[in-house]
């Protein structure tokens, strides 16, 4: 299959590592990844501050730059529900909306297209360590996918997976809110990381880097870092830590 | 917003909701789902048990659960003496008029127990000062544990809340399966002549407003006694 | 920034810092959590009720004129007196004018979320009117003079220490740390004022307009006392509360139960058609039900958000949101906190003043899943930064994102701000959580990611080549 990978911004910034090792996966298990190089971001940050015709703006040329798809991988459950849940509301009404329904049926986050798509629940991966999994709200509450990166990390050799008490609970991100309310935003990120530190476990893995850059900073600030990974760096991974 | 002074307060209302509702809503219920039908509540409520004997362990784990006590008497003697053992120190109680409590009042009277009858009217002070008020129901529901009281049922509206300890007295017959069950039942047997009140009694007054902790006898009953008869 | 936003920044950076606070609320809704997990889970399928309660009430409000007007039919058939009152200020007046009317002194009160709405207590007393609240957790807020801090539990901030130094000081009490000593001080008191009052006070969970009837939930039996007791009896409610029938109850009280308070159903459920009868023992010579606007239709002509008014009031949204837990109830100033008051508060008492609350939260929809009716309840607050941000956006988001726009529209120039960023960044360790920490809102409390020395995109090119 011609898989066209959506890397969000940050990730290309911040974590290319993350994006690197999704594309070791899926060319692992055969199929062709394309990375479109005139993408940039999703339009999220304006949708969620309500700047509606600001996100349409640079949702639009998203959507041209991912016309000719066959299919959209996300690598992150929030920029993936923007594509495949929000676009149609962004759209409503407007003339690129057969066109916003038509991308958001081609979209599809990692472990969903992984597991709901390519039907693999074993990478052939292996990796040593103890790791609870965070679940991102938008990859739990608007795409649904609670099961597929558990499926996808219980198959992991060596990997011996502990869920925390506060799994489904909001890691306190959120975007903008994080910094336009930060004394929420980390209180919320505290609450998440007592949850995990009570786990015992040496790694947090997630399917959203977003959330992960708020969790490893509240560990890293507070001077208990803990290794934080996205589930692609787990599934590329052959029995050595990444990098 | 605000219409001509001439209008009344229902007419502004009316005026303003029909107002709003000329546009359809957005969200709809899911187009697979038919038209609404009362009946279909019960496929999704807790499941009650097929036979009256599944209904009966279900009522009674449902309602000691919420720690009202259960007794079912074999007969009508035993439950007199269940209710005289229960009125043990008692001086008064509440009551009404109903061919079922007759035998029960008349065994409670010779065991020197000071009977208030509720119907026609009675002193609040009084009723206050009785150690319980013993009425009959309009049916127990299994699928919860309740027991259902009206003000036509159960002498008036204080008599099963006022008092410290509540005593129903029920048949077999009176049990139902579950709430749906109850709603045929009130509209077959009072129409559009509801009484002013109708209310489900689902275990002793409870709080949980102090640290979430629970503790019985807030407001009403400390204590609620079901005694059903054959 | 608007008054009531800048008092809620305020007052969240202060709860917020609580850890007593925290882990107290984080304590107190533990049971609850799991009582109602394993009382939705006896539900042959709570998805499917969920599902059945949207349709009722999408019925219910989409046809509420038609409901409205059966119900005021069906209940003054039986006696009952039916004021419609547009705003809380006619509301408050037409309470005032039956109190005075029949000579009431004495009022008790049964917990209601819709007269905290219209602020009746105050008007009643200032009028000289005795006003003393039931419901246990409504008591100990009224003695502290505070709003309800939770619209099912009010006094859930509040530990025994604290409450029993409460009754020392305004009851007299001797000092106890046993709730349920506690609970019998309240109750004794409490019984002496049901005695005395002339007038009860309620509201209503439920308004069947098949009947004519009200519906009340309750636990303690404070509501069954304050309807039946005193001579008078005035319901107050607000006009989303109808249901067409009498068995959809058995579908809502429930519900109700379960997604509320953790039970299977609350202690008492009690349904008022009218005044005493002619046949009966006992019970206010008259009833009056008020029906209250106050903007209710201002929701109802949003075609998005309109579910909205499919609510409730069980609370949940409030118990399962990381926001609400975190600030606690009295931050949000409102009468409605958490998700559904962020929700609906915008509406009822203005955008602009209000737009905070939508924006105060990360959209984790934790409460739309809680929701026992399905409301939309996270995308609402979505719409309402829309819609906001469409009457009047906020002048440096504005900037902002016009500069996001011209960075994110070419991929020349969102290569060239990369470039910068990582220039800018070996500087930022300088400024770094100081005052003149541009990123100062995201380092204060928490380190921040590095850029990569090559992006993705760098990389794929290189390994293309």
């Amino acid at each position: 299959m011609r898989i066209s990978l959506f890397v969000p911004c940050f990730v290309d910034a911040c974590y290319p590592q993350v994006a690197m090792a999704a594309v070791e996966v899926l060319e692992r298990l055969g199929h062709t990844v394309e990375f479109p190089e005139a993408q940039t971001c999703c339009g999220q940050p304006p949708f969620n501050t309500g700047m509606w015709n600001e996100a349409r703006v640079v949702a639009r040329r998203h959507m041209r730059v991912f016309e000719d798809a066959e299919a959209i991988v996300a690598l992150s459950g929030s920029c993936g529900a923007m594509m495949k849940v929000f676009y149609p509301e962004l759209f409503s009404g407007d003339a690129d909306e057969p066109l916003a329904r038509e991308i958001s049926s081609k979209t599809r986050e990692f472990s969903d297209f992984l597991v709901n798509v390519l039907q693999v629940t074993d990478v052939g991966a292996s990796f040593p360590g103890r790791a609870t999994y965070h679940d991102g709200c938008h990859s739990l509450r608007e795409l649904r996918l609670k099961r597929p990166p558990r499926t996808l990390l219980e198959n992991v050799r060596g990997l011996e997976l502990v869920e925390m008490d506060e799994a489904e609970t909001c890691c306190g991100f959120g975007g903008m809110f994080s910094v336009k309310f930060p004394m929420i935003s980390s209180a919320m990120g505290e609450v998440k990381c007592d949850s995990i530190e009570a786990t015992g476990a040496e790694f947090v893995i997630s399917s959203d880097s977003s959330c992960l850059m708020q969790i490893e900073g509240i560990f890293r600030r507070s001077g208990r870092p803990r290794r934080c990974l996205h589930l692609a760096e787990v599934l590329a991974s052959r029995g050595s830590l990444p990098g | 917003m605000e219409g001509p002074p001439q209008m009344t307060g229902k007419e502004t209302i009316l005026g303003r909701v029909r107002e709003a509702l000329r546009m359809p809503a957005v969200r709809k219920p899911a187009p697979s789902s038919a038209a609404h039908k009362p009946h279909e509540a019960r496929e999704w409520l807790p499941a009650v048990g097929d036979t009256f004997a599944a209904q009966l362990e279900l009522f009674q784990k449902n309602a000691e659960a919420l720690k009202a006590r259960f007794i079912s008497c074999a007969s009508l003697s035993e439950a007199l003496d269940c209710l005289a053992g229960l009125a043990a120190g008692w001086k008064s109680v509440g009551m009404h008029r109903a061919s079922l409590l007759e035998p029960f009042a008349t065994r409670l009277q010779d065991a020197g127990v000071r009977i208030l009858y509720t119907d026609g009217g009675y002193a609040m002070d009084d009723l206050e000062a009785t150690d319980a008020g013993v009425t009959t129901c309009e049916c127990l529901v299994a699928q919860t544990g309740s027991v259902l009281v009206t003000s036509a049922s159960s002498g008036g509206r204080a008599l099963s809340v006022l008092p410290p300890h509540h005593v129903v007295l029920a048949r077999r017959e009176q049990l139902l399966p579950d709430l749906t069950a109850v709603f045929e039942l009130t509209h077959a047997r009072f129409g559009s002549n509801f009484p002013s009140m109708l209310s489900f009694i689902t275990g002793p007054s409870r709080t949980g407003d102090i640290e979430r902790i629970l503790v019985l006898g807030a407001h009403g009953p400390k204590e609620l006694t079901i005694l059903l008869l054959p | 920034m608007s008054a009531p936003s800048r008092e809620f920044h305020r007052q969240a950076r202060q709860v917020t810092r609580d850890l007593n606070h925290r882990s107290f609320v984080q304590k107190a809704l533990d049971g609850y959590y799991r009582k109602r997990d394993e009382y939705s889970a006896r539900f042959r399928s709570w998805q499917g009720a969920r599902d059945l309660a949207f349709e009722i009430k999408f019925d219910a409000i989409n046809h509420l004129d038609h409901h409205l007007e059966e119900f005021a039919r069906k209940a003054e058939a039986r006696g009952t007196r039916v004021h419609w009152c547009p705003d809380g200020g006619a509301a408050t007046q037409t309470i005032l004018e039956i109190a005075r009317q029949n000579n009431v002194r004495s009022i008790i009160k049964s917990k209601s979320m819709t007269t905290e709405e219209i602020h009746l207590n105050d008007a009643l007393e200032a009028r000289g009117f005795g006003v003393f609240e039931s419901d246990l957790g409504e008591y100990i807020v009224q003695l502290r003079h505070e709003p309800p801090y939770h619209i099912v539990f009010p006094a859930m901030h509040l530990t025994r220490g604290q409450i029993s130094d409460l009754f020392q000081s305004e009851l007299g009490s001797a000092p106890t740390n046993d709730p349920e000593e506690l609970t019998m001080i309240a109750r004794r008191v409490m019984r002496k004022k049901f005695c005395e009052a002339d007038m009860g006070i309620s509201g209503a969970n439920f308004a069947v307009s098949e009947t004519g009837m009200i519906s009340i939930t309750e636990n303690e039996g404070n509501a069954r006392l304050t309807t039946s007791l005193p001579r008078i009896h005035v319901a107050v409610l607000g006009i989303e509360k109808v249901l067409p029938r009498m068995e959809d109850l058995a579908l809502f009280l429930p519900m109700l139960a379960t997604s509320g308070a953790g039970q299977a159903l609350t202690g008492y459920n009690t349904l008022i058609g009218g005044p005493r009868q002619s046949d009966e023992a006992d019970g206010p010579g008259q009833f009056h039900i008020v029906l209250l606007d106050n903007r209710r239709t201002v929701i109802l002509a949003d075609p998005e958000q309109r579910d909205a008014l499919h609510c409730i009031r069980c609370g949940a949204c409030l118990n399962v949101c990381p926001v609400f837990k975190n600030v606690g109830g009295h931050t949000y100033g409102t009468t409605y906190p958490g998700p559904i008051g962020s929700v609906i508060t915008p509406h009822l008492r203005g955008l602009q003043s209000w737009k905070h609350l939508s924006a105060a939260s990360s959209l984790c929809g934790a409460c739309t899943d809680a929701c026992p009716v399905k409301i939309d309840i996270h995308h609402h607050l979505l719409r309402n930064r829309r819609n906001a941000a469409r009457k009047k956006p906020v002048w440096w988001e504005r900037i902002l994102f016009a500069g996001y726009i011209v960075l994110m529209r070419s991929p020349r120039l969102y290569r060239l701000g990369l470039r910068l960023g990582r220039i800018g960044q070996k500087f930022h360790p300088l400024v770094e959580g100081t005052r003149l920490d541009p990123l100062r809102a995201w380092t204060a409390t928490r380190a921040l990611p590095p850029l990569a020395k090559t992006s993705f995109r760098e990389q794929w090119k290189a390994r293309r080549r």
